[in-house]
């Protein structure tokens, strides 16, 4: 299923000034995802899990080295080419959920169609079929308070997926979960991954949640350190 | 279009997250609330002052006082000069052909305010406010139309009968019909209450002016000359006339013209002391909305992260933010000024003229235009304290809001 590069990485070093020190998250980094990947990033806290979702997602710059995505360079577009970028590429899924907890399923998940040229009437069929897909079509007037943890995870996932981005990055998705649930919500990632060719970056801690991955890379002191393939 | 659903959805999630932060919220409006009331009481009792005042004397009524003396109480005019006015052109004369001219005697007499009657009722003990005692010559009454005798009668010339207006007998002890009063060495007979359009009248005393004259020992002497006019060209020709006549050198203008000069500068002066107060007071509000809006702004960190992960710009969460500032301060500006209206609005107060050092019954008057300037003072203070947070919220890094290194 996997194709040519989503996502590359060259020599991208990331460093942090703090107070007098300076402290290295990456150094000379290297990495390329292909297009329809699965990769679960595992690895201790303070590996640099997170700092490399944020490089991947736009939401963050390399101190050094490029970017690319889909053959054009990220790391030289502004602040505001990044937001849109964002927009258009990337659905974000995050270990809370981050859904605005004033707004009912239906509107959380209309959020990233608000950036685009959608009517309101194709913004609801839109929403509507995101929601089924996750199963909560007859959930979209509720409140985030009113839904469990795994139903406002699907939440997310159908915001992530709204405006068809190419690719999906997931902070510990399941991190809040119970096993269960968690494994629903993995099963659910795996079907996007597999049916709809949705190149998914995964950060976790969880060994189980990396098995449904298609590969698993190890992250530490800013190096991966073991490549793992998963059938 | 993008650009409003951003901002839309953004002030949408600012605004109904209100209630996640109920007292810091709580706190601003009744901050804002406050100051708000404080500048509505003082500006609507500028304006009901000025309201009354403005709503005293007639276009077609001329005063005549000394030539430059800005207030009755500084003028005086000759029995000489009033009888050279009965006989001015431009003067409207009755029925019987009498000239429509009233001398008036215009002194300060004493008297006691109803709130300040002692727990005994004992009137000699109560501390004492100027009042207008307003000696009215034979023509008083006709000069003056709008009159309305609403109990009992008029003074009958050569007593001691007074006439109340309406206003001064609310607010002070001991003036009912009825009621005997000393002024000076004499008594004097409360026989009658006016109204006379809710005007500065109304706060005064009436009497016949040779009574007032033996009263006060002003013998041929008055202090203004009332004289109904002919017509709109009427006041140029006795201005014309009592210029070129060198006895008499008096100041002409219309009676509506003189106390609405009265009015503004005692206005001004309330709205001197309120404006600086409240602004004052402001600053505390302010510094209320700001601690308000920064708590919001870091409650809500996490949500503009994600909205701006999303694709969302910071523009939107500056104007959210900014907005959601306006709505408390909004908020803040219509409850003091629903306050403002219960409180004060027709509350009858008095306070002393600067220009007669006598009292004048007034009546707080909370104007749409005096509303709008609480409501723009609460939008200011909303506007300053939410520019900062909104800024804030507006440059929170992506990665900072997810405690990235």
């Amino acid at each position: 299923m996997t194709g040519q590069t989503l996502i590359h990485l060259q020599d991208v070093s990331k460093r942090f000034v703090k107070g007098k020190d300076t402290i290295t998250i990456f150094d000379h980094l290297g990495l390329s995802i292909p297009a329809g990947d699965f990769v679960a990033v595992m690895g201790p806290s303070g590996s640099g899990k997170t700092t490399l979702l944020n490089l991947l997602g736009g939401i963050d710059q390399p101190t050094e080295g490029s970017i690319t995505f889909d053959g054009g360079r990220v790391d030289t577009l502004t602040e505001g080419q990044l937001a849109r970028w964002r927009a258009h590429n990337v659905g974000f899924i995050f270990q809370f959920y981050n859904l605005m907890p004033t707004l009912s399923a239906a509107r959380n998940v209309e959020l990233p169609l608000l950036l685009t040229s959608f009517g309101r009437a194709e913004r609801k069929r839109r929403v509507e079929a995101a929601l089924s897909l996750v199963g909560l079509a007859e959930r979209a007037d509720h409140y985030p308070r009113e839904m469990s943890g795994g139903q406002q995870q699907r939440v997310a996932i159908a915001r992530a997926l709204i405006s068809d981005p190419k690719l999906l990055l997931c902070d510990e998705p399941t991190g809040d979960l119970d096993r269960t649930t968690a494994d629903e919500i993995l099963a659910m990632l795996r079907l996007l991954n597999q049916e709809m060719g949705k190149t998914i970056v995964m950060v976790t801690h969880d060994p189980e949640a990396a098995k449904y991955a298609r590969r698993t890379l190890h992250l530490d002191k800013g190096r991966f350190t073991e490549r793992e393939l998963v059938a | 279009m993008r650009v409003f659903n951003e901002i839309a959805v953004v002030t949408t999630i600012c605004i109904k997250s209100i209630p996640q932060r109920f007292w810091a919220s709580f706190s601003t409006v009744v901050a804002v609330g406050l100051v708000v009331t404080v500048l509505l009481a003082f500006l609507a009792m500028a304006a009901g002052f000025q309201q009354t005042l403005r709503g005293t004397g007639a276009k077609d009524m001329a005063i005549l006082m000394r030539a430059g003396s800005q207030a009755e109480l500084n003028s005086g005019v000759t029995r000489d000069q009033a009888r050279l006015i009965e006989e001015a052109p431009g003067v409207m004369k009755d029925a019987d052909g009498k000239p429509l001219v009233s001398p008036e005697l215009y002194v300060i007499v004493d008297g006691v305010k109803k709130t300040a009657v002692p727990a005994d009722g004992n009137l000699k003990k109560a501390p004492r406010s100027n009042l207008t005692l307003r000696g009215l010559g034979p023509a008083g009454i006709a000069v003056r139309p709008d009159l309305k005798i609403v109990e009992g009668r008029a003074f009958k010339p050569g007593t001691n009968e007074l006439m109340v207006g309406r206003a001064l007998q609310k607010d002070f002890a001991g003036l009912n019909v009825g009621n005997t009063v000393k002024l000076g060495n004499s008594n004097w007979l409360v026989v009658g209450a006016f109204e006379l359009g809710g005007s500065v009248f109304e706060s005064e005393l009436w009497a016949d002016t040779p009574e007032v004259q033996d009263l006060f020992h002003r013998q041929n002497v008055f202090q203004s000359i009332r004289a109904r006019l002919t017509g709109p060209d009427a006041l140029k020709t006795l201005s014309d006339y009592a210029a070129n006549d060198p006895q008499l050198k008096l100041d002409v203008t219309t009676e509506a013209d003189y106390y609405a000069q009265q009015a503004s500068r005692t206005s001004d002066l309330i709205q001197k002391l309120g404006w600086p107060l409240a602004i004052a007071m402001a600053f505390g509000a302010l510094a209320g909305a700001l601690n308000t809006m920064y708590s919001s702004v870091a409650a809500r960190a996490q949500e503009i992260a994600t909205l701006r992960c999303i694709g969302f710009s910071g523009t939107s969460s500056f104007i959210g933010t900014l907005l959601e500032s306006l709505v408390l301060a909004l908020m803040g500006g219509i409850v003091g000024t629903l306050v403002t209206w219960v409180l004060f609005d027709g509350l009858t107060g008095s306070t002393l003229s600067g220009a007669s050092f006598s009292q004048i019954v007034f009546t707080f008057h909370l104007t749409p235009a005096v509303a709008l300037q609480g409501i723009i003072l609460a939008l200011v203070v909303g506007l300053v304290g939410g520019v900062f947070p909104a800024w804030r919220a507006a440059r929170i890094p992506i990665v900072e809001a997810y405690g990235t290194p």
